[in-house]
């Protein structure tokens, strides 16, 4: 309990920081990202199912969304690997299916698996995809050696990369999407199979990246937590249709609006008391109230010292009162086991 | 067109292949057994030992050959004893068929490695995501078998030329080889042999899955060599200058025709579903 305290105080104390930078940068917003009515087939397959969202410059944006729900094919659209069945798309002004060379010159992707040249050095490795991406060598070789040390994997230059674990491989693959300063950077699933160390890293340099340089990124992960950390804006995925899209403020208040309330009191309340204060609180549903530790829900903050006064004018000591917002999981998990839910 | 992509892709691939035994161990081996073991053999046996020169010369099968042989080759062997008539026959004549193998093996060996290997490994589509050209790919990683193959091949040909006059030299007591044929052979019909291996591998390599499978059934246009060679021992086909450029000529159409197929059928989109 006191871990998941700790981590939900850091989402609030994060997500505060995120809206109030989200919001300055909403005043000077640059579009570079628009989708419309974009479907796509695999043969009899239907990968997306015309879906629409716009992603402006400097913002994370998240793709969530279960496998199979469209996230990795509409990352391939942007960058002009497939021609959509219909819908359109512009990045950075282009078009994909026209100009795929140029836009993929400024965008970075970290594709689901490292997909690295395992008998290859990490050197040679970086060395063979920044010379792909035009990066003179003067710049290259200053710039593998940067990035070699920024993840840990300097000593190892020289190693086969079959050599390397998981989580350097993917330290490799991180360092190789951002090796000639992509304008706009596409992560799939970035964190996976590091240590929560490596983990951690890797979300700073996202939003130090963002932060000091105005990076876009658009971010694929299963990691709720790391989705709620680190997207300005959400998109949630399902069966080929983006089901919630926005900040997770916005999802809150269409998905889960309200407060979920834990009141830990000295002793449990007679059955009257608690039977009172419900009915005469704004407790608009009440998950548990027989015990010391009482759950309820509120619609919004300025109800809570309502019921805290009405529990001491029955004689309860409260001990401890925290307010939770609903996470992005909650929301997720709404979504997804809903067939109904989002649907716009 | 990015040259400098084209090599980088070309220079990978290359190194790919050096790191990668089962690719590269055939391409040693088999040129020391052709090149510089059964030359050796067939010319310092006869040197050495008393073998009856005169049955292999009463062969009924090379009695064909000689009769039907074109006056351009019968010329070579006039005036040769019997030694440096048969040397000529089996390393001049029989044995140059057998070189078009080199071009071909190596370029399939290291086409397979370099289309259906990198699928196989899942390395493409990391790939795919570079400013790279599907052009720019295709030419990278043709490049990449052509060079080896026609490179092996006239490295081949020029250790083949040196054992053949070093080692035949106390019999023919002057520098007798290359053969007029060897030089359409090598220069003209191996870099077109070479490019029809690669573009039939890219063909193979859009439907099989991986590196063993691509080389293994792009292996099966050995035959074509088989072909010349049986074609000749029966007399039915002479490599004859003229003939050898012919037949270049009718291997360059063909091949091509299939490099026009083969970069049509290399598409980003289609790699990447298959690859899935």
């Amino acid at each position: 309990m006191l871990a998941y305290v700790s981590r939900e105080t850091v989402y609030r104390k994060e997500a505060t920081l995120f809206h109030v930078k989200h919001l300055k940068r909403q005043n000077n917003m640059e579009t570079i990202i628009t989708v419309t009515d974009l479907t796509h087939h695999y043969g009899t397959q239907t990968a997306l199912k015309g879906i629409n969202f716009s992603v402006n410059r400097g913002e994370v944006l998240g793709l969530l969304g279960p496998n199979g729900a469209g996230k990795t094919t509409t990352i391939r659209l942007i960058n002009g690997i497939f021609n959509p069945s219909s819908g359109k798309v512009s990045i950075l002004g282009m078009d994909p299916t026209v100009h795929g060379e140029q836009i993929r010159s400024r965008t970075g992707v970290l594709t689901e698996t490292p997909a690295l040249y395992e008998r290859l050095t990490a050197r040679q490795n970086l060395d063979f995809f920044g010379t792909l991406t035009d990066l003179p060598a003067e710049q290259r070789y200053a710039r593998i050696n940067e990035l070699l040390s920024f993840f840990q994997l300097t000593e190892r230059k020289e190693d086969r990369v079959e050599s390397f674990s998981k989580g350097m491989k993917q330290r490799l693959a991180l360092a190789r999407a951002i090796l000639h300063h992509p304008e706009i950077l596409f992560l799939d699933e970035p964190t996976s199979g590091l240590d929560p160390e490596s983990a951690n890293q890797v979300h700073e340099l996202i939003l130090t990246a963002r932060n000091n340089n105005g990076q876009t990124t658009i971010l694929c992960t299963h990691n709720l937590y790391e989705a709620q950390r680190l997207c300005d804006r959400i998109a949630i995925m399902k069966k080929g249709q983006i089901v919630a899209f926005g900040s997770l403020e916005q999802l809150r208040q269409r998905f889960s609006p309200g407060i979920d309330l834990e009141i830990r009191l000295e002793s449990v309340l007679p059955a009257g008391s608690v039977q009172e204060i419900v009915q005469n609180s704004a407790v608009s549903q009440v998950a548990d109230t027989h015990t010391a530790i009482w759950k309820v829900h509120v619609e919004n903050e300025s109800v809570i010292p309502d019921i805290a006064t009405d529990l001491v004018r029955h004689g309860a000591r409260i001990l401890a009162l925290q307010p939770f917002e609903a996470s992005l999981e909650k929301i997720y998990f709404y979504l997804q086991n809903n067939e109904q839910a989002g649907a716009a | 067109m990015n040259t400098n992509h084209i090599i980088a892709i070309a220079k990978k691939d290359l190194l790919e292949v050096r790191q990668n035994r089962a690719a590269w161990l055939p391409m040693m081996i088999v040129p020391i057994i052709f090149v510089i073991l059964i030359p050796l053999a067939i010319i310092l046996i006869p040197q050495h030992t008393t073998l009856p020169m005169e049955d292999f010369v009463n062969d009924p099968d090379l009695q064909t050959f000689l009769a039907k042989m074109p006056e351009s080759m019968a010329a070579v062997l006039k005036g040769k004893d019997e030694l440096q008539g048969t040397l000529i026959l089996l390393l001049g004549y029989m044995f140059a068929p057998m070189f078009l193998i080199f071009p071909m093996m190596f370029s399939t060996i290291v086409a397979s490695e370099s289309f259906a290997g990198e699928r196989e490994r899942k390395t493409l589509e990391a790939l795919l995501y570079t400013p790279a050209s599907d052009r720019e790919l295709f030419l990278g990683k043709v490049l990449a078998a052509f060079i080896p193959a026609v490179g092996i091949s006239w490295f081949s040909f020029m250790v083949y030329s040196l054992v053949l006059n070093i080692a035949g030299a106390p019999i023919f007591q002057r520098i007798w080889f290359p053969l007029p044929t060897w030089w359409a052979l090598i220069f003209w019909i191996s870099p077109a042999i070479a490019l029809l291996g690669i573009c039939s591998t890219v063909l193979i390599s859009a439907r099989v899955k991986t590196f063993m499978g691509a080389y293994q059934t792009s292996s099966s246009l050995v035959i074509i060599v088989l072909g010349f060679m049986f074609g000749q021992i029966s007399g039915v086909l002479y490599l004859t200058v003229v003939v050898g450029l012919l037949v270049g000529l009718v291997f360059w159409i063909v091949s091509i025709a299939m490099y026009s197929l083969a970069v049509r059928s290399f598409k980003r989109d289609k790699l990447l579903v298959d690859a899935d």
